[in-house]
């Protein structure tokens, strides 16, 4: 890259300042006043506020709620990043061997991609209607009475299916171009050392696919842990009763609905924490290179 | 070890283009058989299909006594040298060597034995422990070849494995591949364009354009008695002169009115006619070379310029006393081909 110099010490702070101002507008401010809050007591009618030190912090860690909806929210993250992971590479798999070289087919599989959070939800609430719900039809036929927003687990579960159904597309777009970035002669060479399709994926196609896999691994617990609230607004109608919710999810409920602003800021501090340290691996696992050039 | 039999062997690919024409050779056991020719002509087609990595649209293949058109690569008893290497990169050097055993069964003290004996033979000692990526082009070529000989297949293949090395790598590496060939006694087939590379490594030479074999004999007889103006064009560097000529009443002339050799009566028309650098002799005879250009190359010289109003080159030893201009010359007849000058075919 090309190093420029600048004659006027203020123009690239000038330069930077739109997009400065935009990260502190955005993002430092509301932290600052997130880290603040979770350290003190909001009078819920906006007079004044009381210093409360920890509180905030130890009320999540004994409030029951809050520790099913973390075990929901670590069961829901793992089953969305598990399940769009694995469906997306197997489909990725499949299109590759006939898909060599066709990039339109690429760019119509995509689509998916380009529905918004909402509508995933909407699409999942017509999918699994109570009464005339196609995907309810189809469980029925199982014997399973599909109860979405009455019954907690089927609630769970529709959030599963419908958060896994958009992010198979953005998986499988980023394997499947990883699984054609892998050249043509060293599959071919694994073509000649190896007679099993199963032993061949396994050893070479699957290590080559490392690299991929661990990015797209972070995006997707980002994406189950934070991008899936839109979702799960739509699925729930605004209304969580009983039903199953994330902790984003609460934050909002319980900052929101609640009024209960400390509370919240201490849940979004240690959400914050938990982004932060997803940051930190996925720039260690960059820095280690799992790259093989 | 093992012969390979092409019988009527023809490749259409998807799109309907025909890569190459009904085909049929044989490769005796031990053989080393180069395919040679431009770019595009179908080497790498050919190749491919006897590893299995294409289809063959028509025709038989049978390596050994086995038909192997439906086999798989795996199983049909070869080992192949990509241009690229083809090392899988997230393997150590040891690992690359032994995928093939391993997956094949072996046991793990058998791989090791001859993965450490392949390595010894090829200089690998120090680096079974590296990656791919931590590796020289040669080096890396040097894999591949062990990778290859480890697992004692009935046939190599090679597709360009040498165009990726510089020029003095290339050439030892030449002389390393045949030295081990000969040794292992395996029978081989090797792609390349190059046809330093196909005269000196080949027992036999395939020659190939367009999808057709234009000939195939030893690199002697590719040489010196090519079957069309193609093979005397391609072969050879300097390739051979070819000149326009005139036949009538039994004798060849050229354009200018020379007579240089008596041919078969009983055809008449233009002919071209071709002769090696190297056979033409300088200083006396009935025919003119105007030399334009001198090329001193140590051991020899070049001379380039024209006969009769067409571009030639002469080879001489560096004791010969050359200048520019014209030169008498001789054209052995014994040294000299005829073609057809419209078909390109040896009469
Ligand atoms: N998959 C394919 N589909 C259609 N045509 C192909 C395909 N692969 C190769 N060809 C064509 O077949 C012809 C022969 O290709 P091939 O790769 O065998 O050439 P080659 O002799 O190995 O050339 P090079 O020396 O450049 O490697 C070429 O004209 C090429 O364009
Ligand atoms: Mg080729």
């Amino acid at each position: 890259m090309k190093r420029a110099a600048f004659d006027n010490r203020w123009l690239p702070i000038l330069l930077l300042l739109p997009q400065l101002s935009i990260i502190c507008l955005f993002f430092y401010w509301p932290a600052w006043q997130a880290l603040r809050s979770s350290f003190f007591l909001q009078d819920p009618f906006g007079f004044g506020e009381t210093f409360v030190g920890w509180a905030n912090y130890t009320r999540l860690w004994t409030s029951s709620e809050y520790l099913k909806n973390a075990g929901f929210t670590a069961i829901f993250s793992l089953s969305v990043t598990g399940l769009s992971l694995a469906i997306a590479l197997l489909l990725a798999v499949k299109a590759d061997t006939v898909l060599r070289g066709a990039k339109t087919y690429r760019t119509l599989l995509m689509w998916v991609y380009a529905v918004a959070p909402p509508m995933a939800g909407f699409i999942a609430l017509i999918l699994f209607n109570q009464r005339w719900g196609p995907m309810t039809d189809f469980f029925a036929m199982f014997g399973w009475d599909l109860q979405v927003r009455l019954d907690y687990f089927d609630t769970g579960f529709v959030m599963v299916v419908a958060s896994v159904w958009k992010q198979i597309p953005v998986n499988f777009i980023f394997f499947l171009s990883g699984l054609q970035s892998i050249p043509r002669a060293v599959r071919e060479a694994a073509l000649i050392d190896n007679a099993s399709g199963f032993s061949r994926f396994w050893t070479v196609t699957f290590p080559l696919l490392a690299p991929t896999g661990f990015f797209l691994l972070i995006i997707n617990i980002t994406y189950s842990l934070f991008d899936t609230f839109g979702l799960i607004d739509t699925i729930l109608r605004n209304n969580p009763g009983d039903n199953p919710v994330t902790l984003v999810y609460q934050v909002y409920l319980d900052g929101f609905r609640g009024q209960d602003i400390g509370g919240s800021s201490a849940q979004s501090v240690v959400l914050m924490v938990l982004v932060l340290a997803l940051t930190i691996m996925q720039f260690r696992l960059v820095e280690r290179r799992i790259h093989y050039t | 070890m093992a012969n390979v039999t092409l019988n009527q062997i023809r490749k259409v690919y998807g799109n309907g283009f025909e890569a190459v024409k009904p085909c049929s050779f044989r490769i005796e056991d031990g053989e080393f058989l180069v395919l040679v020719g431009p770019s595009g002509c179908g080497k790498s087609t050919l190749l491919r299909m006897i590893a299995g990595l294409e289809d063959i649209t028509e025709g038989e293949l049978s390596i050994g006594d086995r038909l192997v058109n439906t086999v798989d690569p795996a199983n049909r008893d070869i080992a192949m040298v990509f241009q690229n290497y083809a090392l899988y990169p997230h393997m150590t050097v040891r690992k690359n060597i032994g995928y093939g055993l391993k997956n094949r069964k072996t046991p793990p003290a058998e791989i090791a034995r001859k993965v450490d004996e392949a390595a010894a033979m090829l200089n690998l000692g120090a680096y079974l422990d590296r990656k791919p990526s931590q590796l020289s082009g040669g080096q890396r070529q040097r894999v591949a070849m062990g990778r290859a000989i480890v697992r004692d297949p009935a046939l190599f293949l090679f597709d360009e494995p040498l165009s990726n090395l510089d020029a003095k790598l290339r050439n030892q590496m030449r002389i390393e591949i045949k030295a081990l060939q000969r040794r292992l006694g395996v029978t081989s087939i090797y792609v390349t364009h190059d046809q330093v590379e196909a005269m000196t490594m080949a027992d036999r030479i395939v020659v190939l354009n367009g999808g057709v074999i234009e000939q195939i004999g030893t690199p002697s007889e590719i040489y010196h008695s090519p079957n069309s103006t193609f093979v005397a064009s391609f072969m050879g560097a300097p390739p051979m002169n070819l000149v326009k000529a005139q036949l009538d009443e039994g004798t060849v002339r050229l354009d200018c009115g020379t007579a240089v050799m008596a041919a078969p009566a009983g055809r008449s028309g233009p002919v071209t006619l071709g002769i090696r650098p190297e056979d033409v002799r300088i200083g006396s005879g009935a025919a003119r070379f105007d030399i334009a250009l001198i090329e001193e190359l140590g051991a020899h010289r070049l001379l380039h310029g024209q006969v009769a109003g067409q571009p030639f080159t002469v080879h001489v030893a560096k004791e010969t006393q050359v200048s520019h201009g014209p030169q008498p010359i001789e054209l052995p007849p014994a040294a000299m081909a005829l073609f057809d000058t419209a078909t390109g075919a040896r009469l």
